[in-house]
């Protein structure tokens, strides 16, 4: 069973006015922006289950783009978010899905856009009391929940890439708390995941980097 | 002290209490050492910034009023600490403050400001309206209520990790319901309450709570949880009362943690936060989700 801290009971500190539909739409969008490096160009999101049907009265619309521009769960500018984004030049859209049926009731997709034109598809889940979890990158399903440093590795699907990655890390010292392993099918693009207690250094995504087969390298820093 | 401090329900935490001698709030705090290696320095800051906002939540509206998103409530801290200061209050000066508290941090969290989730956004006035008003009433410094809060924590995580405080999943016995119990111990530990009457105290919280359902008009943590939070605190308060009188209660905590969890499962998804039941489905909470849900 996951630790509980007392924090997480008295906590979190948060703007208003639902732990789920504000705090956790913010803690999705802020994964998301670290996953993406760069100033953010455009952003979509689509919102599923409940996010569709009360996103304006919890104010997940705004709790969504505060993350997206970086803000945690307890920034007051999440109010102002869509005049910041406007003076920020960032291009934003919403649709309600109410059709989808097949997802956690609080699901979001967020479409994202850097200025070099980098794009990244995510979809997170907000569980309650300001929990999360990413669960999908790029059309791939995965699970990660961003309490711990995450490294994203996207490869190959081939031999020895797994091994690669753990040895990158060995060589650094960092321990490696969890690690799993996603594709969508044989052969296709897979994703390993490795979450760790300690920050992870910018020489582990380089060397992990230096290997052929490796196509790209996300860090998520708490 | 034992090198553990875990502790998985109020049983084990009670046996801590009594190995060591502490209150509820250093096994708690000692428990969150363990497990994260931060000092107590570090773990007691990050408390005071909790209470800070807490205060902050709680004071805001009582002079400057803020309407919700929704629409559907602002304005009611002002007026109870209007009728207080006036001196026409038929609470009295401890239930008046603990009512305007307890109300204004939901106002401030509807209107998109900042509040400490205690154990929920939804229950986030439940604690620091009974917390504060007790602070003023009897002269309490910051860290004695720091020592609540860790003592609340203690509660709540111990209903959080045997049943739940969502009230998608057991209705508002668990959010209202919880934080009561928070508030209902960490108030007895304050005011010089052994830890069984702090279990006691939240025990007498939670049993007086059982089967609230949770049904807020449009979905919104609006109405009616703004006066449940007042009725939670209250609650807390009469609870702290019976149990620092030495009433001892018939059932355990942990099985009455067990019993509003199993209540929680037998009501209906109607009244688990979906907004089909309750006040939500009453004709004028309808039209009152129809006018926020299209107005613009």
């Amino acid at each position: 069973m996951a630790f509980i801290s007392a924090f997480d009971v008295i906590g979190p500190n948060m703007v208003g006015p639902s732990s789920s539909h504000t705090a956790g739409a913010v803690s999705i969008a802020l994964l998301t922006k670290k996953m993406i490096s760069g100033k953010v160009k455009k952003v979509h999101f689509t919102l599923f289950g409940s996010f569709a049907k009360t996103y304006k009265g919890h104010g997940t619309d705004r709790a969504l783009l505060g993350g997206i521009m970086g803000f945690n769960t307890d920034d007051l500018r999440i109010k102002d978010s869509f005049k910041i984004a406007d003076r920020e030049g960032i291009e934003y859209s919403f649709t309600a899905d109410e059709k989808e049926t097949e997802v956690h009731p609080n699901t979001v997709d967020i479409d994202i856009e850097n200025e070099e034109g980098k794009k990244l598809k995510v979809r997170g889940e907000s569980l309650g009391g300001g929990k999360v979890r990413i669960v999908r990158i790029n059309d791939v399903k995965v699970e990660f929940s961003g309490e711990y440093s995450t490294l994203i590795t996207m490869h190959d699907d081939k031999p020895g890439l797994v091994a690669h990655i753990a040895k990158c890390l060995s060589e650094c010292n960092v321990n490696i708390a969890f690690m799993r392993l996603f594709r969508s099918e044989k052969g296709a693009t897979a994703h390993t995941i490795v979450e760790s207690d300690e920050k992870i250094p910018q020489k582990v995504l380089d060397d992990i980097y230096s290997n052929p087969c490796v196509h790209d390298i996300m860090l998520v820093e708490v | 002290m034992a090198s553990s401090a875990n502790f998985v329900n109020a049983q084990t935490l009670l046996s801590l209490c009594e190995q060591c001698d502490f209150p509820i709030s250093d096994v708690m705090r000692k428990r969150e050492m363990n497990e994260t290696g931060e000092s107590r320095e570090e773990i007691d800051k990050r408390m005071k910034k909790a209470l800070s906002i807490m205060q902050a939540s709680a004071h805001k509206p009582l002079n400057e009023p803020v309407k919700s998103v929704g629409g559907l409530i602002g304005g009611e801290a002002a007026k109870l600490q209007d009728r207080r200061r006036h001196g026409k209050s038929i609470c009295g000066s401890m239930l008046s403050k603990v009512i305007a508290y307890s109300m204004a941090v939901p106002e401030v969290n509807a209107s998109m400001g900042l509040i400490v989730a205690a154990p929920t956004a939804g229950s986030s006035g439940v604690v620091p309206g009974l917390l504060l008003a007790l602070q003023e009433e009897f002269s309490l410094t910051d860290e004695q209520l720091i020592n609540g809060l860790f003592t609340a924590s203690a509660i709540g995580y111990i209903i959080m990790r045997n049943a739940s405080v969502a009230g998608a999943q057991a209705g508002c016995q668990a959010e209202v319901g919880s934080a009561s119990a928070m508030a209902a111990a960490a108030a007895t530990e304050i005011m010089g309450g052994t830890p069984k009457q702090c279990v006691n105290a939240a025990t007498t919280a939670l049993s007086n709570l059982l089967g609230l359902v949770c049904d807020p008009i449009a979905g919104l943590v609006e109405y009616p949880c703004q006066n449940r939070n007042a009725v939670g605190a209250a609650n807390a308060l009469v609870c702290a009362e019976i149990a620092l009188s030495g009433i001892e209660q018939v059932i355990p905590f942990d099985e009455m943690v067990e019993a509003m969890y199993r209540v929680g499962r037998n009501i209906p998804v109607e009244l688990r936060e979906t907004a089909l039941g309750g006040c939500a489905a009453t004709p004028t909470g309808c039209k009152k989700a129809c006018q926020i849900f299209h107005r613009d």
